[in-house]
Parts: structure tokens; C-alpha cells; sequence
């Protein structure tokens, strides 16, 4: 008689050996094509997020941050290699996981350490918090800290750039967990009905919290429910900056001449825990080990070096500017003032 | 508007143009759209159906699918989408067909559309409204017959508006349409077909701003919406009687017009609470809040009182029904006892 096991092991015998099967899109001639400012940009902008995060982590150790967070480190390749593939002025709507997407998107970054100290000049003027970044100008029409939400939002950017005719796209980024919501089938239903210029991308980073996409659904890839919406889906390989870039410009370029959405899955893998109360329970060691071989920042830096885009000294180079941005921004970010909570009622509406 | 959207105008004995609290939902929203591009509405067969319940009939002729815009049936997907163009600084008007089905619509509601203005930082705003029928007295049961207007007056952020006459209805949408945030417009059933005077050409009536119905010096009587019409009734009946009611109606719950509330009470020494929606935790508890913690107070004569909806599901049984909210014969009934209450 086989030996009882507990939960735990169960989930992790279920989520340990996921076969990904990636369909990786060729990507790598975009070495060649993209030019060489371009990819020094997406490599400074995936250190930034990473710095900014470990930076941020730091801060809360040190008993500086009055919220929690929720780390994209290892996820950093799904928001530059999303963002690269837009025009400046096109938009974007993410999640609480989202200061990749916000830095990735252009935002700066000593408003972005304010806001996520809570400081009056911060982005939102501390109202809002880590999981609320907006910054409207610069085209990140903010992120929603409730799985799901901004999916149904995001139908009503695109239908708003739809009517108005603009040449804009949207992007709307949201997780595997929000893929197993109501919003998801009638959001994207309706977004495909309509035609609408908007790419959603699904950042299957393998759990919703604890819970594995193994145990969450019985598909293999999350991208294949676009069959049932009638549109494109693409599974992409989400820890390669160049895989997704030709991913999501595809899908960006089909929305922008008015063929509709599309549903891309950008399979990663986060590094750390959802929040700060996680315990990582749910997963092993060894499997955190597995994927951080796989580093996208370290991936990418091979591959341009290896390309002869820029020698080792001068990626290094990037990295360490990355680094100094984001210290001299939480230097000054703290020594910005707290917001006043006398008017707060004036503030709920607009007028 | 075109003649053959209101071929049901009429003239009153003063000469005055009639026509119904449905037409004048109509009318507002024709006259919105054609002033502003912006404008669109969009819902559950609003077009070549006119709405579930023909508010938006001959809509879709004059301005085509994409400003009549059909939706599958997906609240929550309606809502986000309304949402999502508002953020844009669009002004859309969704239907959501029964207020019951808004429960599905919570999400985008209650976490984005109220919350975006503020959780930005004040750079975003969300110029949206959401029309909704509402009430009982249609015979259609637990699921399609509700008032859940209290809910979102503890949303910051939502605004609440519940119109009683054609009127009201004409001037509190097109103020709704061009306000910046948020509004559940409550529109209820019962009143679609009631008729009234309405000027033709567009005019706001602003929000947070009540009315004094009729005046009367021995009780005040709080009502909105359906109620309205009913307290002026049982006003009319307690006149013969010598007992003399003033009826005011807020008009919006939120904002709320706290101050004509509250000198009608300190004029009549007594206040009388109605509403449809379920007693416990209803729009009653917070009125009476409001006038108990006002100058208020040292006036009253007699308790406030609370007449709402029974904490029951609407049934669907006629007889049931009828004695799941309050009638005229109710209002009579407690208005009067409350008239001789402390004298």
C-alpha cells in the first residue's frame, strides 16, 4: 500500500517537472535589425527593473516602506520586450506585479521610488502605492491591484482608440491566475467582436499566489483559449527579450491595422515570492534554481555580446549606470516630503 | 429629436409639452450625443430591440452602431468597457438592463471607476454613467426587481442619483452625462410610463441639489424615486384630514443636499423616511443619521421614523409583492401616527 503523502507534496510533484514545450519564435536576426541604441535601451531598462526591485526590497527590510510589494524580478523580459515593440505614444494597462511594466513603459524612476514610499511628488502623490502606478502622460494608464480588473478596463481603452480612429495600440498585461477569471472570457469576447487594437498579454509566471497553473487548468498553454475568442494566440518563451519583442510586435502590428486583439503568453517565472508573506511553501528549491539559470537579464547580455552589439565592458557598463539611477532615486525619493491628510475628501471626485 | 422619437407628445391643460419619464431618458441622451461627440451608449440590445425596456428605441437609426453600441451579455465586460473609454475621456452612458445585474458589474464599478480619480492622484478621472432600472410592482420576481442604491452610497468615489419625475429625470442626466465621475443613474420601472412637463430644449439640474415637492407644515416626509410619487399621494389624502405633509426628495443620495433636508425638519418638528429598498442598512438609516446629528434634533417632536422595503426577497405573488415595499395606503398610515406621536 502506497504511503500517504501530505498537500505539499502533492503540489510540488505536480508543478515541479512542467514541461514548458515552448514554441519559440525565431527572434534572433532582430540583433541585426534592431538598432544597437535600441537593444543598449531594452538591456538598461531590464537592469533598472531589476535594481529597482532588489532596491525596493531593500527598503522594506529596512522597515522604510509602509506597504507591501510584489517583485517582477525574473519577469524582466516580458515587460521590455512588450514595451519595445510600441510606438511612444501607444498605452499600456498592468497589474499589481507592475513596476517592470511602469519602468519598461518610460516612467521616471525617482517619481516611481516616491510613489512607492508613499511621498507627496511621487506619481500618484502617495495615494496609490506600488500596485497603483500610473503615469497618464507617459502612457501607462495604470495598474490595478484586483486580479483581472484591468482586462474589461482595457477593452474600453481600445474602444475608445478604436472611435476616435487613432493609430495607437494598447497593451494590456495581466497574469496566469487572471486567466481563469469571468472578466477574461467576456473581456476578450468582446474585444474581439469589435475588432479592437489591443494585444493581452498573459504573463504565465507558473503560480496565481500559490497556486500552480498545473493545478489551475487542464490546458498546456494558456495562450490556445484565443482559439475561442477567434483570434491569435501565441505562447512565447517570456525569459527572452528578443522572442518576445518579435511576439508582441506581431500581435501590435496586427491590432494597429485594425485586424483586432490577440492573446500572447509569455511563459516566466518569478524569482521571488507573490508578497512579502510568502513563504514559498508551495515550490521547491530547486525549481527557484532551475529557472534562475535561465535569467533574462543574463540571457540577453549573452546574446548581444555574442553578436558583437556591444563587448562585455560596455554591457557591464549599462548595468552599472542601471544600478547608480535607481540609488540616486530612492536617495531622493526619501528625502521627499509625506502628503497631507487634511483635504483627502476633496480629492475623491473629479470636478 | 426627431418628431417620431415623441409621437406621444402632449400638451397639458397649461399648454405645457407632456411626455414620460422614458421619454425624457430618451431625450436627454439624444440631445447629449448630439452635442457632443463623446457621448455614446451602449448596453444589452439597446439597439434594434430600443432596450429591454424601448428607452432607447429609434436611437440606433439616428446614430448608428458604434454610438448605439450592442453589447453581449457581459456586465462585468460593460461596466470595464465603459471604464476603460472614460478613463479615455469619452462620456459613455451604459445600460445595465435590471439593476440586479449589476452585481456583476461590482468589480469595475466599486475597484476601478470609483477608485481611478483618486488612487492616481487626481490625474485620471471617469466620466461614466451607469443607467439602470430598479424597483418591484412588475411582477417579476427576487432576481430582476431590486433597489440597491445604498450599496454604492458607501463608495467613495460613485455618485447616486435617483430621479422621481419626467423632469427630474430630463435635467439630472444630462448634468449626470457632463459630470466627471462616476453616477449610477436609478431609473425606476414604475415611472417609465408616468408623464410630466418637460421643457424641450436640454437643461441640467445639478447634482446634490433636493426639492421641495410640496410644502406642509406638521411632517416631512424624505422620499426618492418611486416614493415620491406615492408621498405626494398620501399628502393630497392627509390634507382632507387637516394633516399637511411636505415631501422633500433628495434627488441624488450622493452627493446628498444635507441642509434642505434638515430645515424642513427644523421647520416641521418631524421627519418621516421612505424608501423601497430593505430597511437594514438602507439609504433610511443614513437620512435619519443626517438629521439626528443636525440643528435638527432640538426640533423634533417625535422620533424619526423609518417606512422601507420589508428585509425580504421581492416575491413574485401580486399580493406579496404590493406588501414587500411601501404603498400610499402606508405612507397614510404611518405618516398619520407619526403627525400625533408626542402631541
Amino acid at each position: 500500500m502506497p504511503q500517504p503523502r501530505n498537500d505539499r507534496d502533492d503540489v510540488i510533484a505536480a508543478t515541479a517537472e512542467a514541461d514548458l514545450s515552448l514554441e519559440v519564435a525565431e527572434s534572433s536576426h532582430l540583433l541585426e535589425e534592431l538598432p544597437p541604441e535600441r537593444l543598449a535601451w531594452m538591456l538598461q531598462k531590464m537592469c533598472e527593473i531589476r535594481y529597482f526591485e532588489e532596491k525596493a526590497e531593500e527598503l522594506y527590510t529596512r522597515g522604510l516602506v509602509h506597504g507591501t510589494m510584489h517583485l517582477s524580478i525574473g519577469q524582466e523580459a516580458s515587460a521590455v520586450g512588450s514595451t519595445s515593440a510600441l510606438r511612444p505614444n501607444d498605452l499600456i494597462i498592468h497589474h499589481h506585479r507592475g513596476h517592470g511594466h511602469t519602468i519598461a513603459k518610460g516612467a521616471d524612476i525617482t517619481l516611481m521610488m516616491a510613489e512607492f514610499l508613499g511621498k507627496e511628488p511621487g506619481y500618484c502623490h502617495g495615494r496609490g502605492g506600488s500596485m497603483h502606478i500610473a503615469d497618464i502622460p507617459g502612457g501607462n494608464l495604470g495598474a490595478t491591484g484586483v486580479v483581472g480588473s484591468g482586462i474589461p478596463t482595457a477593452v474600453g481603452i481600445a474602444l475608445a482608440l478604436q472611435m476616435r480612429r487613432s493609430e495607437h495600440v494598447l497593451l494590456c498585461f495581466f497574469g496566469d491566475g487572471a486567466a481563469n477569471l469571468g472578466e477574461f472570457h467576456e473581456s476578450l469576447n468582446m474585444a474581439s467582436i469589435w475588432e479592437l487594437p489591443v494585444v493581452f498579454i498573459c504573463e504565465n509566471n507558473q503560480y496565481g499566489m500559490s497556486m500552480s497553473v498545473r493545478r489551475s487548468m487542464n490546458i498546456e498553454h494558456i495562450s490556445t483559449r484565443a482559439i475561442s475568442y477567434g483570434i491569435p494566440g501565441e505562447t512565447v518563451d517570456g525569459n527572452d527579450a528578443l522572442a518576445v519583442h518579435q511576439t508582441v510586435r506581431a500581435a501590435v502590428e496586427h491590432a494597429r491595422s485594425g485586424n483586432g486583439p490577440s492573446l500572447i503568453e509569455n511563459v516566466t517565472y518569478r524569482w521571488r515570492g507573490h508578497s512579502k508573506s510568502d513563504r514559498n511553501l508551495y515550490r521547491t528549491p530547486e525549481e527557484i534554481e532551475a529557472w534562475k539559470e535561465r535569467c533574462p537579464i543574463m540571457r540577453f547580455k549573452k546574446a548581444l555580446t555574442e553578436a558583437g552589439v556591444m563587448d562585455e565592458q560596455e554591457a557591464e557598463g549599462i548595468d552599472q549606470e542601471a544600478k547608480a539611477t535607481v540609488d540616486r532615486a530612492a536617495e531622493e525619493a526619501l528625502t521627499f516630503p509625506e502628503p497631507s491628510p487634511e483635504h483627502m475628501e476633496d480629492e475623491v471626485y473629479a470636478l | 429629436m426627431t418628431e417620431s422619437l415623441l409621437h406621444r407628445e402632449e400638451k397639458n391643460e397649461n399648454g405645457k409639452r407632456e411626455i414620460s419619464y422614458l421619454e425624457a431618458v430618451r431625450e436627454a441622451m439624444v440631445q447629449e450625443m448630439r452635442r457632443d461627440p463623446q457621448v455614446f451608449l451602449m448596453g444589452e440590445d439597446v439597439g434594434v430591440y430600443g432596450g429591454a425596456f424601448g428607452v432607447s428605441r429609434g436611437m440606433l437609426e439616428e446614430f448608428g452602431p458604434a454610438r448605439v453600441r450592442e453589447t453581449p451579455i457581459s456586465e462585468a465586460a460593460i461596466a470595464g468597457a465603459a471604464t476603460g473609454a472614460a478613463l479615455m475621456g469619452m462620456r459613455p452612458i451604459a445600460e445595465i438592463m435590471f439593476m440586479d445585474f449589476i452585481t456583476i458589474s461590482m468589480n469595475q464599478l466599486v475597484n476601478q471607476a470609483a477608485k481611478i480619480h483618486f488612487m492616481f492622484g487626481g490625474k485620471a478621472s471617469i466620466p461614466l454613467v451607469i443607467r439602470t432600472p430598479a424597483g418591484s410592482g412588475t411582477g417579476a420576481a427576487a432576481q430582476h426587481c431590486q433597489s440597491l442604491e445604498a450599496w454604492f452610497m458607501n463608495v467613495p468615489g460613485i455618485k447616486v442619483v435617483t430621479p422621481a419625475t419626467p423632469y427630474d429625470v430630463k435635467g439630472l442626466l444630462i448634468a449626470s452625462i457632463r459630470d466627471n465621475n462616476p453616477v449610477i443613474f436609478v431609473e425606476h420601472k414604475l415611472l417609465y410610463r408616468t408623464k410630466g412637463s418637460v421643457p424641450r430644449e436640454p437643461y441640467t439640474i445639478p447634482l446634490g441639489k433636493a426639492e421641495v415637492k410640496r410644502e406642509g407644515r406638521d411632517l416631512t416626509v424624505v422620499a426618492y424615486s418611486i416614493m415620491v410619487p406615492r408621498a405626494l399621494e398620501a399628502a393630497e389624502q392627509l390634507s382632507a384630514e387637516g394633516i399637511e405633509l411636505e415631501v422633500v426628495d433628495p434627488r441624488s443620495l450622493k452627493p446628498l443636499d444635507r441642509e434642505t433636508i434638515v430645515r424642513s425638519v427644523c421647520k416641521t418638528g418631524r421627519a418621516l423616511i421612505v424608501h423601497e429598498a430593505p430597511v437594514t442598512g438602507g439609504v433610511g438609516g443614513e437620512l435619519a443619521a443626517v438629521i439626528a446629528d443636525s440643528e435638527a434634533f432640538d426640533f423634533l417632536d417625535a422620533p424619526i421614523r423609518r417606512l422601507a422595503g420589508r428585509d425580504v426577497p421581492i416575491p413574485y405573488n401580486r399580493t406579496l409583492e404590493r406588501a414587500a415595499v411601501p404603498q400610499v395606503e402606508d405612507i397614510v398610515a404611518a405618516a398619520r401616527a407619526l403627525a400625533q406621536e408626542g402631541t
